[in-house]
């Protein structure tokens, strides 16, 4: 059984492999192929789990070796696997999540001529997906954190010949790598402090601790640190958080597998991985729950002012992971907590970016929402799961996120004191938050007057968002029309529409599922611990309070969206709502001071270069060369003086041997 | 006589020749007072073949006669060339080694 | 006496630049193939130099010792340890690939003048820089090594003054004076650090009496042969000083720029991933072994110029507006992290220093051809020339991408496991220059990338639309060594099962040990 895992990664690589090497002999059947892979790697997947199930709640473990990676002196990092129920829960969502994912973008990049090599770049991203949470190693982890990155870089920039695409592709890569240098850091740590990074001695489990126990707290603060800084380049957390809305750039599928429901969650997946570490670091977990509660409201707040409906998504799950970050900093009260929410919210917001995705693809690609409304009549299916959706990220009680969320709220104020009433605060105000915005973007979307009728929906000028998309949608659908021009609004074909539809199953069904009889803990438990936190007030008062701010929420948006038309040209807004179109000003920060001043530092460097280290050297031929300029007057070519200067140096020799003689 | 007497007088052409030299510029006058270093060594070796008792000098003084008479083959032949292709006979003009 | 193996795969390939030498001048083609085959012959060899080589035998093997100048007891000794063979087997596997990607690059421009030879010069003077880089890398007599040192210099004057790189944006004129300048820079350069080793290899004589590397390190370990502190460490700065102008360490770096940029890219190629490695090779078989306290004594400043050169280099190459020199800048930043690996003095950090020496060679080779096919379309060197590349070209671009992420360090790529070992081992023992370092890996991703989104993405600019793909010549070279790439990447423990006992036997020579604890064997 333990071969399995192996074959589990190997079939998504063998994919990608096929399919970026194999060239347009391909092309024909590259989306078959690597639909294909990712279903053959589910199935494994669903095996493994059988497996686990079968056996008892404490030895649900499997390793597999398969050889020596690095192995220098006391340095030894192994190619090992390790699989228990976190990574399991992780293997389902991966590679379920991703094979529905395939499947929607058969139809949905039916039309782009490099159809091949993006199932290519998505196997690539299932292959280092599963190493991440495969790994049994924290080096090996980096591999596949890497893997990820890198298979992000390719697929943000995969309609590269927009520069916008590329350009948000290159700061997704660079934002991570900053986060990257701390799980460096970390891992280097770890090895000088503890001569291992293996998961195994390091965090130890239940009954025989790790190696860490016997760290000093700011060692293994340090270490925690880094790891969250790590956290956040990847899981977009604030400071690290710019590169999400960009992400958007890349085609839908790509956003609603990576950039809403698998890779963001990463970091979660590294806090709750390296519990050991941070139950010990106290103060390192406050500033998780710290980072948590800042982006969980930064993103609801970017969310709220986003009229790009992929990007008000995107700043929705920056918001939704804020959660989740906020969870695991709370220790074995929150980390099961912080996965089921990660599970349910793969499934919903899965299910909103496809349904965007949909919208997009009947509107000739327009991404701007105050160019839609009263959709819901032309697509039927696509509103209903994206209703579905809607209601249970807002927590509609009964779906999926009411139960995920609710808990988080609760172990937030259970974690006592002063502490626990802002943290608890926070989460309850960006639930309230999550209700607007989310339904301001239902509203604007799928109700109200038909905003696109009698305009085209984007000048021929402006760069089309999706343009490849763009044909498949329109060729796919019968509409041969030009890209540009009023849109037709339809249903998208069966192929996208499926797996909106089981991923709306998911959204209602996954939370309570989960809850009846605490099955998601009880699975959990063995691995992350838990311990029963204990609110100030009682489960039920925050579940009453939870209810009134999202009917507030719910509220304030109809009366904004619903009642009063929606203008289709932006109006100018507060200084807040500007500034959080802006994404709260950080790009604009991070423009002026990184992006101006690394130029002028690399400009200044270059200039030192060339005129000082350079002019050093180039001062030294020089003042050589004028020398020799010198010199060389003397050999003026007449005889004469050269006869003097022998004349001269033939007295000048007898002088000296006179003189030498004479004393 | 006292044959140191000679050396003096050798010293003496030796100066006037090599003065010539230093400072004239027709190639012919120059090549004359080389010639008029070449006796005056001649001359210094006479003499001391006179004050050694032997005929190392006389022998060198020969050698000397050899050499310069071969070197006047050279030497006028190529002043003779320099003055075909130049019309001038000064040394300053054949400054060709100068960059 | 058995068959000199070691001497054999060093002058194989030099009858091999003399059989190409005096090719007629209209066999050009013949001239070619005849270097390509003397460069797999030589792969050959080196082959079985590795697999000769018992990584748990001695520390020197295959050893040959002959009497040469017995008056001043220089000897001709060769021998190879699991460090040398590594770079060994590196140089051979690089020329053949440089020999083929520079096929048509010494062609020559008018064939008027039947005795007009530069072809066959080409590739002769490319064999023989192999072979005096390959019996460099097997002396162990200090004056021998010192001769083909210095010797090398000769060949790659004439490779970087003589064929230029033909992508000039400013005429042929200013290109050859260009070239020029930087063929002299590069040869007085390394000769004024050649000539302190000179002195400084005297002065060896001097105090020790013979030239012999293994006598002499044996007679400084056992305590036989004692050196006044000064003294030491004048001779360890005359030998790094040289070792330091051709690995090139700040701030003795500025003639590499000028000499990959001007030289053709396969030139460029040998200059950065070959004839280099010597420098860093140097370092640690010389340095090291014959000056152990005087190497202790300046690690710290080696070190903060190391990591200088880490972080200047690849500033200055996000700064660079020429394909060439930005890949130049950015191997300034790659051999700040050999040399920091080197005087970090752990096993990690000297194992991955020589494991990135080889994972160098390979990735700035596969990145730096395929910038030369590029090149060679367009001819033009300047990164605004081009754009949206990965339209018209995708094979071309996609193994440029991967060059790219090879040398931003990509993990799964074989640079990520040298550089994180490198890194590693420096941070167990230096935590904050580690720290500060590993920024470094920022910035190679923003001049990667950088680098391939203005050119290869966006738009595709008018005079690259007719751009073709690579042709089958050109991807026989990338194939091979991106897949050596990824093969490395997955699993080194080749190489560092052959290196691991050299790098251990190096730092017994300086008395170190590593720092971390140690794991107990149970897992």
């Amino acid at each position: 059984m333990e071969n399995l895992i192996a074959l589990l990664i190997a079939a998504p690589l063998l994919g990608a492999a096929v399919l970026l090497v194999g060239g347009r002999r391909l092309d024909a059947v590259g989306h078959w192929l690597g639909t294909l892979f990712a279903a053959v790697s589910f199935v494994i997947g669903l095996v493994l789990f059988a497996d686990l199930l079968g056996k008892d709640a404490e030895d649900r473990t499997l390793t597999q070796h398969l050889f020596s990676w690095i192995p220098v002196e006391g340095f030894q990092a192994d190619v090992a696997f390790h699989l228990d129920q976190l990574s399991m829960t992780f293997v389902l969502l991966i590679t379920g999540v991703g094979s529905l994912i395939h499947l929607y973008s058969m139809g949905y990049m039916e039309h782009d001529e490099r159809r091949r090599r993006f199932f290519g770049y998505l196997n690539l991203f299932l292959a280092a997906m599963l190493l991440l949470v495969l790994a049994d190693n924290y080096l090996l982890l980096y591999v596949g954190w890497e893997g990820v990155g890198l298979a992000s870089y390719l697929l943000i920039g995969f309609w590269q010949h927009k520069p916008s695409a590329a350009t948000a592709a290159k700061k997704a890569f660079l934002v991570n790598r900053v986060g990257d240098v701390g799980l460096s850091i970390a891992i280097m740590l770890m090895f000088t402090t503890f001569g291992t990074f293996a998961f195994g001695p390091l965090l130890g489990t239940h009954e025989e601790p790790g190696v860490v126990t016997g760290a000093s707290e700011a060692t293994l603060t340090g270490i925690a640190l880094m790891l969250l800084l790590a956290a956040c380049g990847k899981s977009a957390q604030v400071p690290l958080q710019s590169w999400l809305g960009d992400a958007m750039e890349g085609p839908t599928p790509v956003s609603a597998l990576i950039h809403a429901a698998t890779m963001v969650t990463a970091g979660v997946y590294l806090i709750v991985r390296s519990a050991a570490i941070f139950n010990l670091a106290p103060d390192a977990q406050l500033v998780v729950t710290v980072v948590g509660a800042v982006t969980l409201l930064f993103g609801a707040i970017v969310g709220c002012a986003k009229d790009d409906i992929k990007k008000a998504l995107a700043g929705s799950t920056m918001s939704q992971i804020g959660y989740m970050v906020l969870a695991a900093g709370l220790g074995p009260i929150g980390y099961v907590f912080a996965i089921m929410h990660l599970v349910t919210h793969g499934f919903f917001k899965a299910g909103l970016f496809l349904g965007a995705g949909s919208v997009m693809h009947g509107m000739n690609d327009e991404v701007d929402m105050r160019k839609y409304g009263g959709l819901r009549k032309y697509m039927p299916v696509t509103f209903i799961t994206f209703g579905l959706g809607y209601l249970a990220i807002i927590g509609f009680p009964g779906l999926s996120g009411f139960f995920s969320k609710d808990k988080i709220i609760e172990a937030a104020f259970a974690k006592g004191g002063t502490e626990g009433w802002i943290l608890g605060g926070c989460a309850l105000l960006g639930a309230a938050i999550t209700a607007y915005y989310m339904t301001r973007v239902m509203l604007m979307t799928f109700f109200g007057e038909e905003r696109w009728k009698n305009q085209p929906t984007r000048s021929p000028e402006a760069p089309s968002a999706e343009p490849a998309a763009a044909q498949g949608g329109a060729a796919a659908s019968g509409h041969a029309a030009a890209a540009t021009g009023e849109p037709h609004p339809h249903e998208s074909p069966k192929s996208m529409t499926i797996p909106m539809i089981v991923l709306a199953f998911g959204s209602v069904f996954a939370g309570g599922f989960f809850s009846i009889g605490d099955r998601f803990l009880h699975w959990l438990e063995p691995v992350t611990g838990h311990s029963h936190g204990h609110p100030p007030v009682s489960a039920l008062t925050v579940t009453l309070a939870t209810m009134v701010v999202l009917v507030i929420g719910v509220a304030v948006a109809y009366v904004q969206y619903g009642r009063r038309p929606v203008p289709v040209v932006a109006p100018r807004g507060s200084l807040l709502t500007r500034a959080a179109r802006r994404d709260l000003l950080q790009d604009d920060f991070n423009h002026v001071v990184l992006v101006r001043g690394g130029e002028h530092l690399t400009r200044s460097l270059v200039y030192v270069d060339h005129t000082l280290v350079d002019g050093v050297v180039n001062g030294t031929a020089a003042s050589v060369g004028g020398l020799s300029g010198r010199m060389r007057k003397l050999q003026n070519g007449y005889a004469r003086s050269y006869a003097v200067s022998m004349f001269g140096g033939v007295a000048i020799l007898i002088a000296a041997t006179l003189l030498m003689r004479a004393v | 006589m006292n044959p140191v007497n000679y050396l003096y007088l050798a010293a003496l052409l030796f100066t006037i020749g090599a003065t010539g030299v230093l400072v004239r510029r027709n190639a012919i006058v120059v090549f004359m007072c080389i010639e008029l270093m070449l006796n005056a060594c001649n001359l210094a070796l006479v003499a001391f073949s006179r004050m050694h008792g032997n005929l190392d000098g006389q022998i060198i003084a020969f050698f000397t006669m050899v050499v310069a008479a071969a070197e006047v083959v050279v030497g006028l032949a190529i002043i003779v060339s320099l003055f075909r292709s130049r019309h001038s006979a000064s040394v300053d003009d054949a400054s060709l080694m100068k960059l | 006496m058995s068959f000199p193996l070691l001497t054999a795969t060093a002058v194989l390939p030099a009858i091999g630049a003399i059989a190409t030498a005096a090719v007629p001048a209209a066999r050009r083609d013949a001239a070619k193939v005849l270097a390509l085959l003397f460069s797999l012959a030589t792969l050959v060899l080196a082959i079985v130099v590795l697999v000769r080589f018992d990584p748990d035998g001695d520390r020197y093997q295959l050893t040959e010792s002959r009497s040469w100048i017995a008056e001043f007891g220089v000897r001709y000794e060769l021998g190879v340890d699991g460090i040398a063979v590594a770079l060994i087997a590196l140089t051979a596997l690089l020329i053949p690939f440089i020999i083929l990607a520079g096929w048509h690059d010494a062609d020559p421009l008018e064939t008027g003048n039947k005795r007009w030879r530069p072809t066959q010069g080409f590739f002769a003077l490319i064999l023989a820089v192999e072979a005096m880089v390959i019996i460099s890398f097997e002396a162990t007599d200090v004056f021998l090594f010192y001769i083909f040192f210095e010797a090398m210099l000769i060949p790659m004057y004439f490779l970087i003054g003589g064929f230029g790189d033909r992508a000039h944006q400013h005429g042929e004129e200013t290109a050859a004076t260009q070239r020029s300048y930087a063929a002299v820079k590069f040869l007085l350069y390394n000769l004024a650090g050649g000539l302190i080793m000179l002195a400084a290899v005297i002065g060896l004589y001097v105090v020790a009496g013979n030239f012999s590397l293994t006598e002499i390190a044996e007679a400084r370990a056992n305590g036989s042969l004692d050196m006044a502190t000064n003294t030491e460490r004048w001779l360890f700065l005359g030998f790094f000083l040289a070792f330091a102008v051709k690995a090139p360490l700040w701030p003795l770096h500025t003639w590499l720029p000028n000499a990959m940029g001007e030289a053709t890219t396969p030139v460029a190629v040998l200059i950065t991933a070959v004839v280099d490695k010597v420098g860093t090779f140097a370092m640690l078989r010389f340095c090291l072994q014959l000056f152990p306290e005087a190497s202790k004594w300046a690690t710290p400043a080696i070190l903060v110029l190391a990591l200088i050169s880490i972080i200047y280099g690849a500033l200055l190459a996000v700064g660079q507006r020429d394909i060439k020199r930005l890949v130049a800048y950015a191997s300034i930043s790659h051999f700040g992290f050999i040399i920091m690996g080197i005087f970090a003095m752990t096993s990690q950090g000297q194992s991955g220093a020589t494991l990135y020496m080889v994972n160098h060679g390979i990735s700035t080779a596969a990145l730096m051809l395929v910038a030369g096919f590029l090149i060679s379309r367009r001819g033009s060197r300047l990164i605004a020339d081009y754009g949206g590349v990965q339209k018209v070209a995708p094979v071309l671009a996609g193994t440029f991408l991967i060059g790219g992420l090879a040398t931003l360090s990509l993990p799964g790529l074989a640079p990520f496991v040298s550089e994180f070992l490198v890194l590693a081992g420096t941070f167990s023992r230096y935590p904050v220059i580690g720290i500060i370092a590993t920024f470094g890996i920022v910035l190679a991703a923003l001049y990667t990338l950088v680098l391939y989104q203005r050119t290869m993405t966006g738009p595709v600019k008018p005079e690259v639309a007719a751009m073709p793909d690579l042709r089958a010549r050109e991807l026989l070279v990338v194939a091979p060594l991106i897949a050596v790439l990824i093969f490395l990447g997955v699993y080194p423990k080749p190489v560092t099962d052959i290196v691991d006992p050299a790098v251990k036997q190096t730092l017994s020579d300086v008395h170190e040990k590593d720092p971390q604890p140690e794991v107990e064997a149970a897992k």
